[in-house]
């Protein structure tokens, strides 16, 4: 691996802003957050997948893979968040490496890729992505990219997070930082206004910014740039501009905010635009910073007024499931502030969380889990659960509903449970005030789905096995600290997510 | 008759093709109980699980040595012994088949030899069956991996063995659906043959909900019916692509083989089903007669719509000769051709010329066609184009019940002649008064010539009653 990258992730484990990196001692926090992955027992994407994640939701810019057509070629197309123009981000660009670029190199099938695309599509800039086998060969994409750069006249980013350098949340930061290294501080916005933020670590998947701009337009709040949700080249390029910048909950781009914050004075602040009371939260701390840096203070006032309506308009609606919902169980396997955001949305639909994974969760987010549940809360956090798990407490009908992210589906489809999808892959916008509604919408329509009536009929000659049979909805949920344990004697398999 | 020609561009555009590794893992997933790994960091393995998930929409067992920056440059030995000893001990597979990626075929990792220190060293993998191929992301596609994969389970696991007359061996493509296997499997049978299918994904991938909750395939071909193969009397090959195998069948146990280029159409069927009357000995069944006259009737219904009309296809070698063959037959023009990767296939396709390309060609080729025909990626094209979308082939991930879909045989090439029409006949252009305008020549034409020098009309109509 360069030097360089060396240093990139070195620098990226001292992150300040990571309160998990500061709880450890020096020399834990010097291996950084990879942890060594146990072959024939992982799962996950690699760094580069991490990279191109949090980059490609900048709509109008071309993203070149140089790599074999295994890093493209099986992935492109796979998820988008949406756009409100271009759709460049859309195409799948990359160099397709042969034999012979093993051997010999590929910079400069790296740089014709380059002219072809600005000579066809014409973008405000190039990203290029380096992946494992490219890297492991020696190709420069830094120098390439700077040739192309001058050469064309365009910017030209490299993007240094080939596949085996880590995981893929590694691959965001590694992201973030050819942002903060390429592109933030280079075009001036063309007017600024006090009302000017950033937000950080948005993807607008299946458009969920539209469900909070809305908010923030009508309090005349102007997101100057998001990175990377619906993002523009330009915009991003300007972001140093910005008087805020909030820092969306997953913390996978967190280095933006604290170097902004070094570099330009811009504060940040972590917010969630999941779960009612954290939007509202969300929204206070927008204003009330912004005042800080300059707005007019009765933008807190009108702030104050908005959220008291949408708050009322929000439980009022999701109100009208409860009575249906009452008492139904949910399990929850995702991970970081969705094990805890929607939980009060769901509560106020008069649900119950049996249980709620934690693998992925800061110590703050589980602190969180137990001020909303209350006591007993240990009981439902789920440290780790095997599809084996997950699948025998479904089957045994010890919750109604799953709520996860795409993989681990079949575990509850073939277990003939409802199962909603909250994490990447989803259709449903879930954001704001509004996507707590159809959050609570979706459950609502899953167990409700007449279907599940059907499919647990059991053959009538008997012949499909006694287990393939009806669920049989006894079990109360006392079992779950058991079944957090690690049954079975297997070892704990990585949720998906 | 096609010209294979390699795309001059540095930049693929929209790829159509996919790697090596993966195509050996689909391969592997028609094992029974089997633990299909890819030898590379974890990010090749999650991509392709990913892919698989959303094609068919099941649990897809997949596993990664998750080789990192370190064990890449020293040599994978240590993921390969730690992945064979985590995947025994979690999931018991019966198998464990290893595809290498273009990360450990850069460094040049010795797989073979790793193999036999790992079983040297570790006598409790010894109830476990280890398969390896190899397959650099960088060479090939798809449907490479796939017959590497074949051959490589037929040169270590199958053995001579006294021929049982009754008993033949099927080698399908990649190209073929769980149900095309089981369409293939039911016309076998019908002549009281007895077939060994490999690998067959109709048992693993045909969507169907299990007893239980397993960590390895559920189904497809067991290692007895693997080792059994070297019984069969004949090796049906369908696609190109198995060709590798079936020699390698022939090589080992010196049984006779016949490959069917395609089974999609007519001629193509009436041959297969005769080599099956052959072997046998018996008259092709009363089904396949009727279903036979069906195909005819639906082929001389279909041709309205299909003939003349102008294709722009995508595809792997072997779905592309399947589809572009009946096209053919139908009448449709096969105008633009882009294939992943060489292949015998291509000089049987009754085009002018394959190109070895992605979507970006098939789009620019597309414009002017009436049909594309291509996987799930072609949509962004589609789109653009506003044209009728044929999803073929792999991944199809924007529909469902793919597992399906039967193209072969004479039912399955009835049924796609009808999917193929009804897309034409949704497309049928209803005319308006205005579609015919008259150019301004023509106008100009129209016009006393003392007042040709006027400037024109506005109007036709205002033309009229000048
Ligand atoms: S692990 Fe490496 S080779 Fe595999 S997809 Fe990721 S970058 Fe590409």
């Amino acid at each position: 691996m360069s030097v360089s990258l060396k240093a990139k992730i070195a620098e990226v484990f001292e992150e300040p802003g990571c309160d998990i990196n500061q709880g450890k001692s020096e020399k834990e926090r010097k291996k950084g957050c990879t942890k060594q992955l146990s072959p024939g027992a992982a799962a996950g994407g690699c760094a580069f997948d991490g990279a191109k994640i949090a980059l490609q939701p900048v709509v109008d810019v071309a993203h070149l893979v140089h790599g074999p057509i295994a890093c493209e070629g099986n992935s492109w197309d796979n998820r988008h968040s949406a756009s409100s123009g271009s759709t460049i981000y859309r195409s799948g660009f990359t160099t397709d490496i042969n034999e012979l670029d093993v051997i010999y190199g590929g910079e400069k099938r790296l740089f014709k890729s380059i002219r072809e695309i600005i000579e066809k599509y014409d973008p405000p800039a190039v990203f290029v992505y380096q992946t494992c086998v490219t890297a492991l060969t020696g190709d420069d994409i830094e120098a390439v990219c700077k040739r192309a750069a001058e050469k064309f006249g365009k910017p030209v980013i490299p993007v240094n997070a080939p596949g085996f350098a880590g995981p893929k949340n590694l691959g965001n930061k590694l992201g973030a930082e050819a942002i903060l290294d390429y592109v933030i501080g280079t075009v001036e916005p063309e007017f600024t206004t006090p009302y000017d933020i950033n937000i950080i670590g948005e993807y607008n998947l299946v458009g969920e910014l539209w469900q909070v701009k809305p908010l923030l337009d009508a309090l005349g709040i102007r997101i100057l740039s998001c990175i990377s949700g619906d993002g523009r080249y330009k915009q991003i390029a300007s972001a140093h501009r910005a008087k805020v910048n909030m820092m969306v909950c997953s913390k996978s781009m967190i280095n933006i905010a604290t170097k902004m914050e070094q570099r330009y004075g811009i504060p940040y602040f972590e917010g969630s635009f999941y779960g009612i009371s954290d939007m509202s939260e969300t929204l206070r701390q927008i204003a009330s910073l912004l005042v800080k840096q300059g707005a007019d203070a009765e933008l807190i006032e009108r702030t104050e007024r908005l959220i008291e309506v949408e708050e009322a308009r929000a439980y009022k609606r999701i109100a009208e499931y409860k009575q249906r919902l009452q008492g139904k169980r949910v399990l929850l396997i995702t991970g970081g502030v969705k094990s805890w955001s929607v939980v009060a949305a769901l509560q106020e639909g008069g649900m119950e969380i049996v249980g709620t994974s934690v693998k992925k969760s800061t110590k703050e987010d589980k602190e969180k889990i137990k001020e909303i549940m209350g006591e007993g809360a240990d009981a439902h956090m789920i440290d780790d659960m095997t599809p084996r798990e997950m699948y025998a407490m479904l089957k045994e009908a010890r919750a109604d509903i799953m709520l996860s992210g795409g993989r681990s589906q079949f575990v509850a489809l073939k277990a003939r449970m409802p199962w909603l999808d909250i994490n990447q892959e989803r259709h449903h916008p879930y954001g704001g005030y509004e996507g707590m509604v159809e959050l609570v919408h979706e459950i609502h329509r899953a167990i409700f789905n007449p279907v599940w009536q059907q499919v647990r009929i059991p053959a009538p000659w008997g012949d499909d096995g006694e287990s393939l049979g009806a669920v049989t909805p006894t079990v109360t949920t006392d079992h779950l600290s058991g079944i957090a344990a690690k049954a079975m004697g297997l070892e704990p398999e990585e949720i998906p997510a | 008759m096609a010209r294979v020609v390699e795309s001059k561009k540095a930049c693929t555009v929209n790829p159509l093709k996919m790697s090596q590794p993966l195509g050996a893992s689909f391969a592997f997933l028609g094992l029974d109980a089997c633990m299909p790994v890819m030898h590379g960091s974890q990010g090749c393995t999650s991509f392709g699980l990913v892919l698989l998930v959303r094609h068919f929409k099941e649990a897809i067992p997949l596993q990664t040595t998750a080789m990192n920056e370190v064990t890449a440059i020293l040599g994978g030995y240590e993921n390969i012994e730690a992945a064979l000893l985590n995947i025994r001990k979690r999931a018991a597979p019966k198998v464990i088949a290893i595809c290498s990626t273009g990360l450990t075929e850069t460094k040049g990792d010795d797989v073979d030899g790793y193999l036999v220190t790992a079983r040297q060293r570790h006598p409790e993998l010894a109830d476990t069956e280890i398969i390896y191929v190899s397959t650099p992301d960088y060479v090939g596609a798809f449907e490479d991996g796939f017959k590497h994969a074949i051959t490589a389970i037929v040169k270590s696991q199958v053995k001579p063995l006294p021929v049982v007359a009754h008993q033949v061996t099927l080698l399908p493509g990649s190209h073929l659906t769980p149900s095309d296997i089981d369409e293939l499997r039911e016309i076998i049978q019908a002549f009281g043959l007895n077939p060994i299918v490999l690998p067959d994904i109709s048992g693993s991938l045909d969507g169907h909900i299990a007893t239980d909750w397993r960590g390895t395939t559920l189904g497809g071909t067991t290692l007895e019916q693997i080792r059994s193969a070297g019984a069969s009397a004949f090796t049906l090959g369908i696609g190109e692509q198995t060709r590798e195998g079936a020699e390698a069948l022939e090589t080992i146990a010196g049984t006779p083989l016949e490959i069917f280029e395609r089974l999609t159409g007519l001629a193509c069927n009436d041959r297969f089903l005769q080599r099956l009357s052959l072997l046998s000995g018996k008259p092709v069944p009363a089904k396949y007669r009727r279903q036979r006259s069906q195909l005819l009737d639906a082929m001389l219904d279909g041709h309205f719509y299909t003939g003349g009309m102008k294709v722009a296809i995508a595809a792997e070698p072997d779905l592309m000769l399947a589809l572009g063959g009946l096209l053919h037959e139908m009448g449709a023009e096969l105008t633009c051709c882009i294939s992943t990767t060489q292949s015998k296939a291509h000089a049987l396709l009754p085009a002018d010329q394959v190109l070895l390309g992605d979507l970006e060609d098939l789009e620019i080729a597309g414009k002017d066609c009436d049909l594309l025909v291509t996987h799930s990626h072609g949509r962004q094209a589609a789109e653009r184009l506003n044209k009728p979308l044929l999803r073929v082939g792999f991944p199809v991930f924007d529909r469902v019940g793919n597992a399906h879909k039967v193209s072969v045989g004479y039912r399955g090439s009835m049924n796609l002649i009808f999917e193929i029409a009804n897309l034409m006949i949704e497309r049928i252009a209803h005319h308006h008064a205005g579609d015919w305008p008259i150019t301004p020549e023509a106008q100009l034409a129209t016009k006393r010539l003392d007042q040709r020098n006027d400037p024109l009309p506005s109007t036709p109509l205002a033309a009229a009653s000048a």
